[in-house]
């Protein structure tokens, strides 16, 4: 339980017996990449546009690509996930689209989310659904949609996020034991990134690792290396199944916040950056394209253009998005209630005609 | 005497006080080498070390309950809380043990921890990072409820909480952490808790408000003065208790009043003020009381500038009181 899972190791070297476990076609595992280049590449452009005064606020995914991207590849169409504010890969992974990213980030008239939240990964269609900021706040009700298919007899499991300050919240510990005692289909993934923003994981708890908290509440617990995105790919495979067959899993995931923890953070407070240049030996992309390319499944000079073309894409995109009209002043008392009470209509009416007076001219 | 920001005013206020009183610690969730996210804390550690600045396990229940523990030891905890949003995972702790300790011992045990932490929107803060949600808190009998909107009452109000036997909700706005200055006197003062401020004398019309609203509601007062109105502007300053005569006794001059807050409007804090003028003022009332106020929804990322009271609103709504 605190042996820790590896397949690729920090310089991308395989390791032979493990990977023959793993029936992942070159077509698949390029697809992975692409998706944490995506991550990493749109990340960059989020992070940007909060500087630009933009969007409001993002939280870096930066070295932690792999964990959200490996989960969600190795997941079924049916599963469920219950992130937190740093899984942009489950989305990418689920099909959003680059533009419809940007669109949230700038909270304007395309954003699904109509700019009553930031950050929120999620959505109907991506069996996503989207997070509360408080932490952990959300594992509860992630325990719960999978104690309902449990019921309902459904064969699918549920995914749900934490960081390792998640951790030490109440809702974290309720929601284990409850699905350790209903034995419930759900696999927590625990990303351990070292930080709660300043604060070390050892300040978050005693324990040796992460992991072995399961073992108090009669789940599974495994530890990933979460920067290898194999690993992380194959150990969800078998937290699944495991969760599938009645044993909920607590799935730790070892990796590093190479970024801030958000834009609004200043990590030189806490952490030095020769530290921050350790660690980023040891990131998620560099050590999968060392494999993909000494094994021959993918080039130098095709990795190139892929990024290339990925670039081009997300400065099109972002064009466009800067451009799409802002949120009408009605959609702030949208979706309060599923009708409209009286009192609101009333502030509505009120806040409508404020907003077209200021905007006469 | 210095000129200081509510931020740091707050900060220099907790290291005079830590230095004179071993019994202080401060403990929260990055408030130690982080200083805290709006650094209100910044230095603490450096200064009184690991013991009396204890950065915690990212638990609100676990800091307020535990703060509790410490204050009925006799300690005197000042526990941060990140952001308002972030308290309702420690609401029990609060609201069942915090508030109600003294009641339910009669008397012999008493928990005087203060709770402090930003509230308020303005920052593009969206859902969590933007509420003001005070109205929990007075609603729940035994908890003191302060929201400073002036650096030198920051300071003031914190020492006389730090005397209370009695357990504090502090309440800093933050998009206002920064954008005032004040000259603050060096040293022990205190501001009373349960005594509002008239900031400006007026007869027309009473403008009653506190937190960062204040000072939109003084700006809307300037605007209407030039119009010719007479407006008295009231900073409460300590929600619980209230200063409910220094409001009457404006009231019975001016006959008119408009409250300002950002708390939705519903059962916000302005209801009460409402209430209690319908009770003991009414024959001296020429005008409805009217309430400028946050909208009744979640606070919205998106056009944040509408959910909250807006400088025009406020104004409009002064002179249709003065015009009813
Ligand atoms: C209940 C609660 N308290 C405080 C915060 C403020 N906050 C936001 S993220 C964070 C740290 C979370 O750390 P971790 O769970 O390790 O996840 P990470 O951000 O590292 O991904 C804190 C304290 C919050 N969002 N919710």
């Amino acid at each position: 339980m605190s042996e820790l899972y590896q397949i690729l190791d920090e310089e991308g070297v395989v390791n032979k017996q493990l990977i023959s476990k793993i029936n992942l076609s070159n077509e698949q595992m390029l697809e992975m990449y692409k998706h944490m280049l995506i991550v990493r590449i749109l990340d960059g452009w989020l992070m940007r546009l909060q500087r630009m005064g933009r969007a409001a606020i993002h939280a870096p995914n930066e070295g932690q690509e792999a964990i959200a991207v490996g989960v969600a590849h190795a997941s079924e169409k049916q599963d469920y996930f219950f992130p937190t504010y740093r899984d942009l890969g489950l989305m990418i992974v689920r099909g959003a689209s680059i533009r419809e990213i940007l669109n949230r980030w700038l909270a304007n008239s395309q954003d699904p989310l109509k700019g009553h939240e930031f950050a929120i990964y999620g959505g109907r269609k991506y069996n996503i659904v989207p997070t509360t900021t408080p932490v952990s706040v959300h594992l509860a009700a992630a325990t719960g949609f999978a104690h309902a298919a449990k019921i309902r007899k459904d064969n699918l499991v549920v995914f749900a996020f934490l960081g390792d300050g998640g951790t030490s919240k109440g809702d974290f510990h309720e929601s284990i034991n409850w699905a350790g005692v209903f034995r419930l289909p759900i696999v927590y993934v625990c990303q351990n990134n070292q930080y709660a923003i300043s604060l070390p994981v050892k300040r978050q708890t005693a324990s040796e690792t992460i992991s072995i908290k399961a073992v108090a509440y009669g789940i599974r617990g495994m530890r990933v290396d979460g920067n290898d995105i194999l690993a992380v790919y194959s150990a969800t495979k078998e937290a699944r199944e495991s969760a599938r067959n009645g044993m909920p899993v607590l799935m730790e995931c070892v990796t590093y916040r190479l970024g801030s923890h958000t834009t609004s953070d200043d990590p030189s407070r806490y952490r030095t950056q020769e530290e921050v240049e350790q660690m980023r030996k040891k990131e998620p992309l560099r050590r999968f394209k060392n494999y993909l390319i000494s094994n021959g499944i993918l080039s130098e000079k095709e990795e190139q253009e892929l990024r290339k073309e990925i670039e081009k894409e997300i400065e099109d995109e972002v064009k466009i998005a800067v451009s799409v009209p802002p949120l009408p002043v009605q959609t702030i008392f949208e979706d309060v209630y599923s009708d409209m009470p009286w009192h609101l209509k009333e502030e509505m009416d009120l806040v409508v005609k404020e907003f077209e007076e200021d905007h006469q001219s | 005497m210095a000129e200081l920001t509510l931020a740091g005013a707050l900060n220099s206020t907790l290291k005079e006080q830590m230095r004179k009183d071993d019994r202080i610690v401060v403990l929260g969730e990055d408030v130690g080498r982080r200083g805290g996210v709006f650094l209100v804390t910044e230095g603490l550690l450096e200064e009184f070390g690991p013991e009396r600045v204890i950065d915690t396990p990212l638990s609100e229940a676990a800091i307020f309950g535990v703060a509790a523990g410490m204050a009925i030891y006799g300690l005197k905890p000042i526990a941060e809380v990140q952001f308002f949003d972030f308290a309702f995972g420690g609401f029990d702790q609060i609201v069942s043990q915090i508030a109600k300790l003294r009641y339910r011992t009669g008397g012999q045990f008493k928990a005087p921890v203060i709770i402090r932490g930003p509230v308020a929107g303005g920052i593009r803060g969206g859902m969590f990072h933007s509420q003001h949600p005070e109205t929990y808190y007075v609603h729940t009998a035994g908890l003191k409820v302060i929201v400073p909107a002036f650096p030198y009452d920051a300071k003031g109000l914190l020492i006389s909480a730090l005397k209370q036997e009695d357990p504090v909700i502090f309440m800093e706005p933050k998009s206002i952490y920064r954008t005032i200055k004040q000259e603050v006197p060096d040293g022990e003062f205190t501001v009373p808790i349960g005594k509002a401020n008239v900031l400006k004398e007026g007869d027309d019309v009473t403008v009653i408000s506190y937190g960062a609203m204040v000072h939109r509601s003084l700006e809307a007062a300037e605007e209407a003065e030039k119009e010719k109105i007479s407006v008295e502007v009231i900073d409460l300053r300590t929600l619980m208790p209230f200063d409910i005569e220094t409001i009457l006794n404006s009231v019975k001059k001016t006959g008119r009043v408009v409250i300002v807050h950002e708390a939705p409007k519903t059962l916000g804090f302005g209801a009460e003020i409402a209430a209690q003028l319908a009770e003991k003022a009414l024959l001296y009332l020429e005008a409805p009381i009217m309430r400028v106020t946050g909208q009744d929804t979640p606070f919205p990322l998106a056009n944040e500038h509408y959910y909250l009271p807006t400088l025009k609103r406020i104004k409009n709504t002064i002179l249709k009181v003065v015009n009813f």
